[in-house]
């Protein structure tokens, strides 16, 4: 079944934060309200917290902590983050810092997500070093879950090399992110990428596109 | 890892040093360089080398002094309050003649500053940063790919040379990611260390290390030794990237990511017609003076992440015989494309 509580985690730089800001565009442009909790305490920089004017122009509630983006790196949890849990209209997003150095401050909030249902997806990228195969992607799902106390519901394909994507990249290790799911017990949910990322999904894998669009940009992109 | 990966500019240093044949890292937290330890604190076990984090920057830069003395390829990293730390250290490691490199992913100044990116400890890189009459060789890359390069680049002219070596980054280029390929990579050239520390076996005579000389007229004789060194170190290593100077009106310069803002600004004023070209440095000591000497614009532009401080350095390169303008944001603040388009716009009002 849909929950409305969904909670992207995974290895840091797997792409959790892109694909969490277009999971919530995504259900923005369906109807649905929609609010996106900036959950990382892991990085200082490039974090969906960047994005709030964006979101915020489309209609999507932002929660982030008072010292995101500042010149404070100041880990705490946003101060207004259990009213999440009881804005029952709303789908929320979580966008959860990477390993379980990111994941471990979830873990305060498992009754609300025990009680409510959750779905938490697996951001996996198997372009970066340190999760390309199956036992290291394993190893670092298991030590999400422990430390969040929660469990990965379905897996999110992000393989990519940024600019450098071609139609090949992202299903390039299909294979070890299947033994992965076969090992998991989950489902290969999506597979996500730019328009032309996604020419490399084969026909019938079809309906498990992602199309993504790139809405936190280096400096000398904006323009 | 034969294929392109994607990384953090934090990640490539530490892989990138691996690869150099590093294996003696200690280093101590600070943001936005942590995940350069993050990654060795990872790895290092894995490949029998030693990472260590010290109880404080002072701890960890004299661990890679004593590294250093015993001939292995050691590394620490920091970010500006945390290099400022270490500086007493750094001045010592350079009085010693020892190689190592040190990576200093600059974040906004002076004191306690801030996270975000900067530019502002150019100064305190390029004049030596501690007390005394030396010099690092100072390395900034303007990408991940660059940045594993140049950490290759690092360890084997410090050694090379028997100086210091820094990598002089900032935290947009140890935060961002990009596609990087180790394969293409320098290999390592290792010196032969005849001076290190390694016991003598009773086989040789002992080998000192020391920084302190008893008499001035010794001290002097050192310190001008070094100097020599230095002049042989200026000649045989300016590098710098520079394109469309030949009919510019104007040429830019800026390094690490403040040229990849400049890029997108000349592109744009190429596209309007106007006579724009770039040198960027990429050793910023030794600087790149002498390519200064063979281009006539009728003005330069330095844009950093600072109040000014390469400006000085491209005065002293043109022998101050061209305008040299400056623009900067600091406090963690980048410079935009629109600000460098408009900035030469009025520039050009000016010369014309």
């Amino acid at each position: 079944m849909e929950h409305r509580i969904n909670i992207f985690s995974g290895h840091f730089g797997s792409g959790k934060t892109e694909v969490a800001l277009n999971f919530a565009i995504k259900e923005r442009v369906r109807g649905k309200k929609v609010v996106i909790v900036d959950f990382d305490i892991v990085n200082p920089y490039f974090r969906t917290n960047d994005a709030r004017d964006i979101l915020e122009k489309k209609g999507i509630k932002v929660i982030a902590n008072a010292y995101a983006s500042s010149n404070l790196d100041m880990p705490t949890v946003p101060l207004d983050i259990l009213s999440v849990f009881d804005n029952s209209d709303s789908v929320v997003i979580f966008d959860v810092g990477g390993d379980d150095d990111g994941a471990f401050a979830l873990g305060q909030y498992k009754n609300y997500f025990d009680k409510l249902g959750y779905e938490m997806h697996f951001v996996v990228n198997t372009k970066r070093p340190l999760t390309q195969t199956t036992e290291e992607l394993e190893e670092i799902a298991s030590r999400i879950e422990k430390a969040s106390r929660l469990e990965f519901t379905d897996i999110y394909n992000n393989t990519n090399l940024a600019d450098n994507t071609d139609e090949n990249t992202l299903m390039s290790d299909y294979t070890e992110i299947e033994k992965l799911s076969a090992k998991l017990g989950i489902k290969i949910e999506k597979n996500c990428g730019l328009k032309t990322a996604l020419y490399g999904i084969p026909d019938n894998l079809r309906d498990t596109g992602f199309e993504m669009e790139i809405y936190i940009r280096k400096p000398w992109e904006k323009q | 890892m034969s294929e392109k990966v994607l990384m953090k500019g934090n990640e490539a240093i530490g892989e990138a040093a691996i690869r150099s044949g590093c294996r003696h890292f200690f280093g101590y937290p600070i943001t936005p360089q942590t995940e350069l330890s993050a990654y060795m604190a990872k790895k290092m076990p894995k490949i029998g080398g030693v990472f260590l984090q010290a109880e404080s920057e002072l701890a960890a830069v004299n661990m890679v002094y004593g590294a250093a003395s015993a001939g292995v390829r050691a590394m620490t990293s920091s970010s500006s309050p945390g290099i400022s730390l270490k500086a007493e250290g750094i001045s010592y490691i350079a009085a010693a003649d020892l190689p190592c490199v040190i990576v200093n992913i600059v974040r906004g100044g002076p004191g306690l500053g801030g996270i975000q990116p900067a530019q502002s400890d150019y100064f305190q890189a390029t004049r030596g940063g501690g007390h005394g009459d030396y010099h690092l060789i100072v390395l900034a890359p303007n990408s991940v790919q660059e940045l594993v390069y140049l950490t290759a680049d690092a360890f084997n002219l410090s050694e090379e040379y028997r100086i210091p070596a820094m990598i002089l980054g900032d935290g947009t280029l140890g935060q961002m990611m990009e596609p990087v390929d180790f394969s293409s990579m320098p290999e390592p050239v290792y010196a032969e260390k005849t001076w290190a520390v390694t016991g003598t076996q009773n086989k040789r005579e002992k080998n000192v290390v020391k920084t302190l000389f008893l008499d001035a007229h010794e001290l002097e004789n050192e310190v001008m030794k070094r100097e020599e060194k230095y002049d042989v170190v200026k000649k045989e290593i300016q590098r710098y990237e520079a394109h469309d100077t030949e009919d510019a009106d104007v040429i830019i310069s800026s390094y690490g990511i403040t040229s990849r803002v400049v890029e997108t600004a000349v592109k744009q004023l190429r596209d309007e017609g106007m006579k724009v070209g770039v040198i960027r440095p990429i050793t910023l000591w030794p600087f790149p003076e002498k390519v200064y000497k063979t281009v006539h614009p009728k003005a330069f532009l330095s844009v950093e992440m600072s109040t000014g401080q390469m400006v000085e350095d491209i005065k002293l390169a043109c022998e101050c015989s061209t305008p040299v303008y400056f623009l900067g944001r600091t406090g963690g603040v980048i410079p935009t494309p629109d600000e460098v388009v408009k900035k030469v716009k009025d520039i050009l009002k000016e010369v014309k």
